[in-house]
C-alpha cells in the first residue's frame, strides 16, 4: 500500500484504490481456484477410484489359484499433463491432497532433481512418509522424532518394519482407528508420485521399481508418474523386464488450450467483475500462453499483473469496481478527480457532442459532471451486460461456419469485436454470406442456442430478442409442415408427368417446371434464413460497438500493451545490446547523448569495447583492439595529445582496457580462443 | 533323468527337492556334490549364471531351504551401498537360527569391521560345525560398489576363516566381473535357459484345482505355441496364463464344448492370445484392465494403448524450436545455406548425385549443434520476426528437461552449449503438420 501511495503524486483515493484492487484480486483469485478445482474433479475422481480398485485387489489375499499364478503388479497410473510443467507443481499439490483426504495419509512425491541416485530417493521418501505420520497421529510424534535422530537406515526393509508399525499401531488403538477407518481404508497404500518422470534417471527409476516389486506383499505401493510428454516415455526409459512389474492405467487431464478458453470465459466474458482488458492487452497474454509456454498459470500472473498496474496507474481506478459502489463513490469524488475525468479522450469525445451549454456545465460543474458519470457508469454496465450474450450468439454461428473466419474460439471473436466495429471487417462480411448458406437443421439448432443464452443472461432488453428467436423457430417449424405438404404436391406433379406419354408435352412441362423453378428463386425458407441473419446482423451492430467507442472506458480497461509485454516477455540481449550501444538509455547523464553512429569517448569503457568489437569478425585480434579502445578514449585530448600517446600506449588506458574486456567476457560476449594466440572468439554475431 | 542321491541328507527331503525343481536336476545334483556334508568345507565362492528366469534364484532358495542349510540370502539391488548390504548379512545372520527376537542394531562401514563383526555372529549362533551360505543374489551390482568387495566376499571364507561359501547369481558371465587387479576365480556354474519342453512341463505343473492336468496342458501348449517365439521368461509366461486362461475356458463353462475338444478351443482361445500378445504382453495395456476387458467381452480396440497416445501439444514457438533442432541435428552445416538463405549459389549437379550414395543422416543419428545455429535456423523458418526474448531461451531449456532435446558436454557451460535433437522424424512430422 505503501508503494502505491509514494508512486503517485495525487496521492488522494490511493489507499482505497489499493483496497478495491486487494479485493478484486481475491475475488479472481478464488474464482480461478474453483475454476482449477472443477476441471481436475474428473481427473481426480478416475484417480482415487483407480487406486481404490487397484488397493482391494491388493487387499483380497485369496488363495485362488489364478491370484497365486499371476505375478505381483505395482499399481501404476500414468497422469498425462501436457508440456505446461509450471502448473503441474498446483496439480500435484491438489491431487496428493485429494489422496490424502480420501485414501491414505501415506502419500510422497518426488522430484527428479532431488533424486540424482537411488540413495537420495529412499532418503527423500523416507522422510517425506514418515512426517505424514506425524502429521496423522499426534500421539506418535515422539517415536517418530526419535526414529529420525536415529539417523534411520534407508533400505526398503526399514521402510516396512515402518509400515508394519504404523498399520499395527492404527490398528490397536481404537478410537484412531475409527477415525482413519472412516477417511481411509484399512491398511493404506503407500503412494508414491513422480511429478516429473522424464528427468528421472533410467538407472533410479529401474532400481526403484525392481525393489519395490520385491516387496509388494507387504507395502502396498502405488506409483503415479507425472508425464508432460507423451506415455511413450515409459517405455523408453524402462525396459520390458521392469516395465512388466508395473500394471500401468493412463490418466489424461484436460488440455491447457480448454483450460484457458475456461478461464477466459468465467473471468472476462462476465459481469461479475468490474476490471477488463483491452484487446492488445488480451492479445499478448494470450500471445505468450500459445507462442511460448502453454502455462495457465502465467496467463492468470499476466492478469494479475495487468490489475495491479491498471491500478496503480490509472488515478480513476478507483471506479472499477461494482456499480452501485461506484455510484457511490463518484459522489465522493474530490475536485482534481473530476479534472481527471475531464481529462479522459472518451470523455471529451463526449463532452464535444454534447450541446454547448450541457458543455459547459459539464466542464464546470463538479456537481453536474458526477451525475452525468454516474449516469454513463451505468450505461457502460448495461453495455457490459448486453455484450456477453450477443457475443456468445455470435459465436454460436461462427463456430460452427467452414473454415471459421472469424475465428473458432470465443476469445478470437471478443478480441476482434473489441479490435475495432466488427461488422466492418472482411471477416464478418463473408461469415455473413457463409451463415446465408446454412441448412435449416443447423439454423435451428443454433436458434435455440440462442435463445437458451438469452433466456441465462440477465439483461432486461433481451425479451423482445427471445420473442423475436422464437418466433423464427415457430416459422421454422411452419415451414417443415408445409414443406411436407409441398413434396407432396411435387410428388403428385411428377405423377401426373408420367401420365402424360406424349413427347412433346413431356418437353413442354419440363421447360414450365424449369421456368417456374427459376422464378421462385427464393423459397419461404431462403426468405426466412435471411430475415435470420439480418436479425442477428442487426443485433451485433447494436451491441458488439468496441469499448473503445464507448465513453469512460478508460475506467474499466486496461490498455498499455507495451508495459505488459516488457514485463513479461524479457528480452535480455536486446536490453544488454541498447545498454552497451546507447548508455543514455539508461545512465540518463546528457554527456552520453549520442548522435548516431560516432563512439564517444565520455561512455563507459565497457561500452566503448564493446561498440568497437561489433566492428570485428568473429575473432578479434586483442592488439587491433586495444590500439582502436586507447584511440578513442584519448580523442578528446586533441590534436597535440594525439601526437605524444601514438606509439605508446597508456598503462593506464591498458589496464582499462582489460577490465573492458574482461567484462564483456563475463557478459558472454566474447571468450579466449585456442585457436589463434592474442585473439578472442565473437559469441554473438550481428547486432540483434 | 538321474535321481538326486547324497549320503548327508535323507531321502525324503531329496525327494522333495526332486519334485520342487522340475528340469533343473542335474544342476541340483551338480551344487550338492559340490557342497558336500554339512560339516565339510566347500569351494569358498561359486559363481551361477544364466538368463534371466533360468531359475537361479529360486533354485538355490528352495535347495537351501528343504535342507535346512543355515543360509543368508541377499539382493544387491535392494541394498544398494556395501554398508547396506554388509549390515543387511548381519543382521540376517542373527535372526538365522537363533530365535532371540530382538535385533540389535549393527554399525558396519568398511569390510574389515564386517569381518570382525562376522566372526562373532559365527561364534554365538554356533554355527563352526556346518557351512554357512551366503547368497548374493543380482551379484552385478557389486561392480559398482567399492572395488575392495567382490574380491572379499569371493575369499570371505580365508579371511574369516570360517565354514562359509559365498553363492554370487547373476545374469551376466564372470569373465565381465574379473576386477583388473585379479582376484580369486570362483567356481562357475551355467544355468541353461529351459527349452520349450521344459516350460510346458513346468507351467502345465500349476494346474488349477477345478480343471484337470490334461486340459490344463492342452491350454499350455496353444500358449506357448503363440508366445514362444516373443518370450521365453517363466514368469511372464506364467503370468499371461493366469490372465487368459478363464476365457479358454468359457466353452467349457457354457457347455459348448467340451473338455477334450481340443480344436474348439483352439479357435476360440487364438486369435485371443494373439490379441493379448500385442497388447498385455507389452504393457500397452494393463493387466488389470485386461481382465475387465475379459469380463465384460469387451472390444479390446476401444481400449487405446499406451502408444496410441503418441501426440504432443507445444507451444507455437516450441514446435519450430523443436523442428529448428531437428534440421540442425540432420543437416550438414554446409547445406544450411542452400536451405535458410533466399540467394544462394548454384549447386553443381555432380556433387549433389554425390550426397546420394552417402548413407543416409538419418542413419548415423543425430549430431550436436551449438545454440547460433538453432536460432539462426529458428529465424530463417519461422514467417514473422521472433524476438530473442527471456521466453524462447527458457523453452529450449523446457525442450531438455522434457527429452525433446538433450544437452551435449557440460551442463556448466555457459558459453555455446551444444544440443542434440532426440527426437524421430514420425514425431517431427506430426508436429509440422
Amino acid at each position: 500500500a505503501d508503494y502505491f501511495r509514494e508512486g503517485n503524486n495525487d496521492s488522494e483515493d490511493s489507499g482505497l484504490r489499493f483496497a478495491t484492487c486487494q479485493s478484486l484480486w481475491k475475488q479472481i483469485k478464488s474464482e480461478t481456484e474453483q475454476i482449477q478445482e472443477e476441471m481436475n474433479k474428473q481427473l481426480f475422481d478416475n484417480l482415487v477410484s483407480f487406486l481404490r480398485r487397484s488397493h482391494s485387489e491388493f487387499q483380497e489375499k485369496t488363495t485362488e489359484w489364478s491370484c497365486r499364478m499371476k505375478s505381483r503388479e505395482i499399481p501404476t497410473a500414468a497422469l498425462v499433463l501436457g508440456v505446461n510443467v509450471t502448473d503441474h507443481d498446483l496439480t500435484f499439490k491438489s491431487l496428493s491432497e485429494v489422496i490424502q483426504n480420501n485414501i491414505t495419509p501415506y502419500v510422497a512425491s518426488l522430484q527428479a532433481k532431488d533424486c540424482p541416485g537411488i540413495k537420495n530417493l529412499m532418503q527423500k521418501l523416507m522422510g517425506q512418509l514418515m512426517n505424514c505420520c506425524v502429521d496423522v497421529d499426534s500421539s506418535d510424534e515422539e517415536d517418530c522424532a526419535q526414529v529420525s535422530q536415529n539417523r534411520i537406515r534407508c533400505s526398503m526393509t526399514s521402510l516396512i518394519s515402518w509400515y508394519e508399525n504404523i498399520t499395527k499401531k492404527t490398528d490397536s488403538e481404537p478410537p484412531s482407528r475409527k477415525r482413519t477407518s472412516s477417511k481411509h481404508l484399512q491398511s493404506p497404500p503407500v503412494v508414491v508420485i513422480f511429478k516429473d518422470m522424464e528427468s528421472f534417471t533410467t538407472k533410479v527409476l529401474q532400481d526403484f521399481i525392481v525393489i519395490s516389486s520385491q516387496h509388494i506383499h507387504e507395502l502396498p505401493l502405488i506409483l503415479i508418474f507425472g508425464i508432460a510428454t507423451s506415455p511413450m516415455i515409459i517405455h523408453s526409459l524402462l525396459p520390458h523386464s521392469v516395465s512388466s512389474l508395473l500394471c500401468i492405467e493412463l490418466f489424461q487431464s484436460l488440455s491447457c488450450k480448454e483450460h484457458l478458453s475456461n478461464i477466459i470465459d468465467k473471468l472476462l466474458l462476465t459481469t461479475q467483475f468490474a476490471f477488463k482488458l483491452s484487446e492488445k492487452v488480451l492479445q499478448v497474454l494470450i500471445n505468450i500462453f500459445l507462442y511460448h509456454d502453454f502455462s495457465v498459470q502465467n496467463f492468470i500472473k499476466g492478469f494479475q499483473l495487468c490489475i495491479v498496474e491498471h491500478f496503480y496507474s490509472q488515478p480513476l481506478s478507483v471506479l472499477c469496481c461494482q456499480l452501485l459502489e461506484a455510484k457511490k463513490r463518484v459522489n465522493s469524488l474530490s475536485h482534481s478527480q473530476c479534472e481527471n475525468i475531464r481529462r479522459l479522450p472518451s470523455f471529451r469525445r463526449y463532452v464535444e457532442s454534447q450541446e454547448s451549454e450541457k458543455q459547459i456545465a459539464l466542464l464546470t460543474s463538479d456537481n453536474f459532471l458526477k451525475e452525468a458519470v454516474q449516469k454513463l457508469l451505468e450505461d457502460l454496465h448495461v453495455y457490459h451486460e448486453n455484450y456477453v450474450p450477443v457475443l456468445r450468439c455470435l459465436h454460436v454461428f461462427t463456430s460452427s461456419l467452414p473454415k471459421y473466419p472469424l475465428g473458432k474460439q470465443i476469445r478470437e471473436l471478443h478480441c476482434a469485436c473489441l479490435e475495432s466495429r466488427v461488422w466492418e471487417t472482411e471477416d464478418y462480411e463473408s461469415s455473413l454470406q457463409l451463415a446465408r448458406m446454412l441448412n435449416k437443421s443447423d439454423l435451428v439448432t443454433m436458434l435455440q442456442k440462442c435463445v437458451e443464452i438469452f433466456v441465462s443472461s440477465s439483461g432486461k432488453d433481451f425479451d423482445k430478442v427471445v420473442e423475436k428467436l422464437n418466433d423464427f423457430l415457430a416459422q421454422f417449424q411452419k415451414l417443415e409442415a408445409e414443406a411436407c405438404q409441398e413434396q407432396e404436391e411435387c410428388i403428385s406433379s411428377q405423377k401426373e408427368l408420367q401420365k402424360k406419354t406424349d413427347l412433346y408435352h413431356l418437353q413442354k412441362t419440363l421447360l414450365e417446371l424449369k421456368e417456374s423453378r427459376r422464378s421462385k428463386k427464393l423459397t419461404k425458407f431462403e426468405m426466412l434464413r435471411f430475415e435470420v441473419v439480418d436479425f442477428i446482423d442487426s443485433l451485433v451492430r447494436n451491441y458488439l460497438v468496441p469499448a473503445v467507442h464507448k465513453t469512460l472506458h478508460e475506467i474499466m480497461y486496461f490498455n498499455t500493451a507495451s508495459a505488459l509485454r516488457e514485463h513479461l516477455n524479457a528480452a535480455p540481449r536486446i536490453a544488454l545490446h541498447t545498454a552497451l550501444n546507447n548508455p543514455y538509455c539508461y545512465l540518463k547523464n546528457q554527456a552520453l547523448r549520442s548522435d548516431g553512429g560516432s563512439i564517444s569517448n565520455k561512455a563507459p569503457d565497457v561500452c566503448i569495447a564493446y561498440k568497437l568489437h561489433l566492428e570485428c569478425g568473429r575473432l578479434i585480434n586483442l592488439v587491433d583492439w586495444l590500439e582502436a579502445f586507447s584511440t578513442v578514449v584519448t580523442a578528446v585530448e586533441g590534436p597535440n595529445g594525439d601526437a605524444a600517446v601514438s606509439d605508446q600506449v597508456d598503462d593506464i588506458i591498458h589496464a582499462r582496457f582489460i577490465r573492458a574486456v574482461s567484462e564483456l567476457e563475463l557478459l558472454g560476449f566474447i571468450k579466449p580462443s585456442k585457436q589463434k594466440t592474442d585473439h578472442v572468439a565473437r559469441l554473438t554475431w550481428g547486432g540483434c | 533323468m538321474p535321481n538326486l542321491e547324497h549320503p548327508a541328507y535323507p531321502a525324503a527331503a531329496l525327494l522333495r527337492l526332486e519334485s520342487l525343481v522340475p528340469c533343473r536336476e542335474s544342476q541340483v545334483s551338480m551344487l550338492l556334490s559340490i557342497f558336500g556334508e554339512r560339516q565339510q568345507f566347500t569351494f569358498p565362492s561359486i559363481f551361477i549364471y544364466g538368463h534371466t528366469s533360468s531359475g537361479k534364484t529360486y533354485v538355490m532358495q528352495t535347495l537351501l531351504n528343504t535342507l535346512q542349510l543355515p543360509h543368508v540370502f541377499v539382493n544387491c539391488v535392494e541394498h544398494f551401498t556395501s554398508r547396506l548390504l554388509l549390515e543387511e548379512i548381519l543382521i540376517q545372520l542373527q535372526n538365522c537360527s537363533s530365535e532371540t527376537a530382538p535385533v540389535s542394531r549393527v554399525l558396519c562401514d568398511t569390510f574389515n569391521d564386517f569381518v570382525r563383526l562376522f566372526k562373532q555372529a559365527v561364534n554365538s549362533q554356533d554355527l563352526q560345525d556346518q557351512t554357512l551360505y551366503i547368497v548374493l543374489d543380482r551379484a552385478e551390482q557389486l561392480r559398482e560398489m567399492e572395488a575392495n568387495i567382490l574380491p572379499a566376499f569371493l575369499r570371505l571364507q580365508e579371511l574369516t576363516d570360517r565354514n562359509v561359501t559365498v553363492v554370487l547369481l547373476s545374469e551376466i558371465v564372470w569373465e565381465l566381473f574379473r576386477p583388473s587387479t585379479g582376484c580369486f576365480e570362483p567356481l562357475t556354474l551355467y544355468f541353461p535357459d529351459y527349452s520349450i519342453g521344459h516350460l510346458q512341463k513346468i507351467l502345465s505343473n500349476n494346474h488349477p484345482p477345478e480343471y484337470s492336468a490334461d486340459f490344463y496342458a492342452a491350454y499350455i501348449n496353444i500358449l506357448l505355441g503363440v508366445f514362444y517365439m516373443v518370450c521365453r521368461d517363466l514368469k511372464e509366461l506364467q503370468h499371461l496364463a493366469a490372465l487368459n486362461f478363464s476365457k479358454y475356458c468359457e466353452p467349457v463353462v457354457r457347455g459348448e464344448a467340451n473338455e477334450r475338444d481340443t480344436r474348439k478351443l483352439w479357435k476360440n482361445i487364438e486369435p485371443h492370445l494373439k490379441k493379448a500378445m500385442q497388447t498385455v504382453y507389452l504393457r500397452e495395456i494393463s493387466s488389470s484392465q485386461w481382465e475387465r476387458l475379459q469380463h465384460d467381452d469387451g472390444d479390446p480396440g476401444q481400449l487405446k494403448g499406451l502408444s496410441a497416445h503418441a501426440h504432443v501439444e507445444l507451444p507455437y514457438y516450441s514446435k519450430f524450436l523443436l523442428i529448428a533442432a531437428y534440421l540442425a541435428s540432420y543437416n550438414p552445416v554446409r547445406t544450411d545455406k542452400r536451405f535458410f538463405l533466399k540467394h544462394h549459389g548454384k549447386i553443381k549437379k555432380t556433387n549433389f548425385m554425390k550426397k546420394h550414395e552417402k548413407t543416409s543422416n538419418h542413419l548415423l543419428g543425430p549430431k550436436p549443434f551449438p545454440l547460433d545455429r538453432l536460432l539462426a535456423i529458428l529465424y530463417s523458418i519461422v514467417d514473422s520476426r521472433v524476438a530473442p526474448t527471456a521466453n524462447i531461451f527458457s523453452q529450449i531449456t523446457s525442450l531438455v528437461t522434457l527429452q525433446l532435446l538433450s544437452l551435449v558436454g557440460h551442463n556448466d557451460q555457459l558459453d555455446g552449449p551444444r544440443y542434440k535433437c532426440t527426437v524421430s522424424l514420425d514425431f517431427i512430422r506430426a508436429i509440422a503438420r
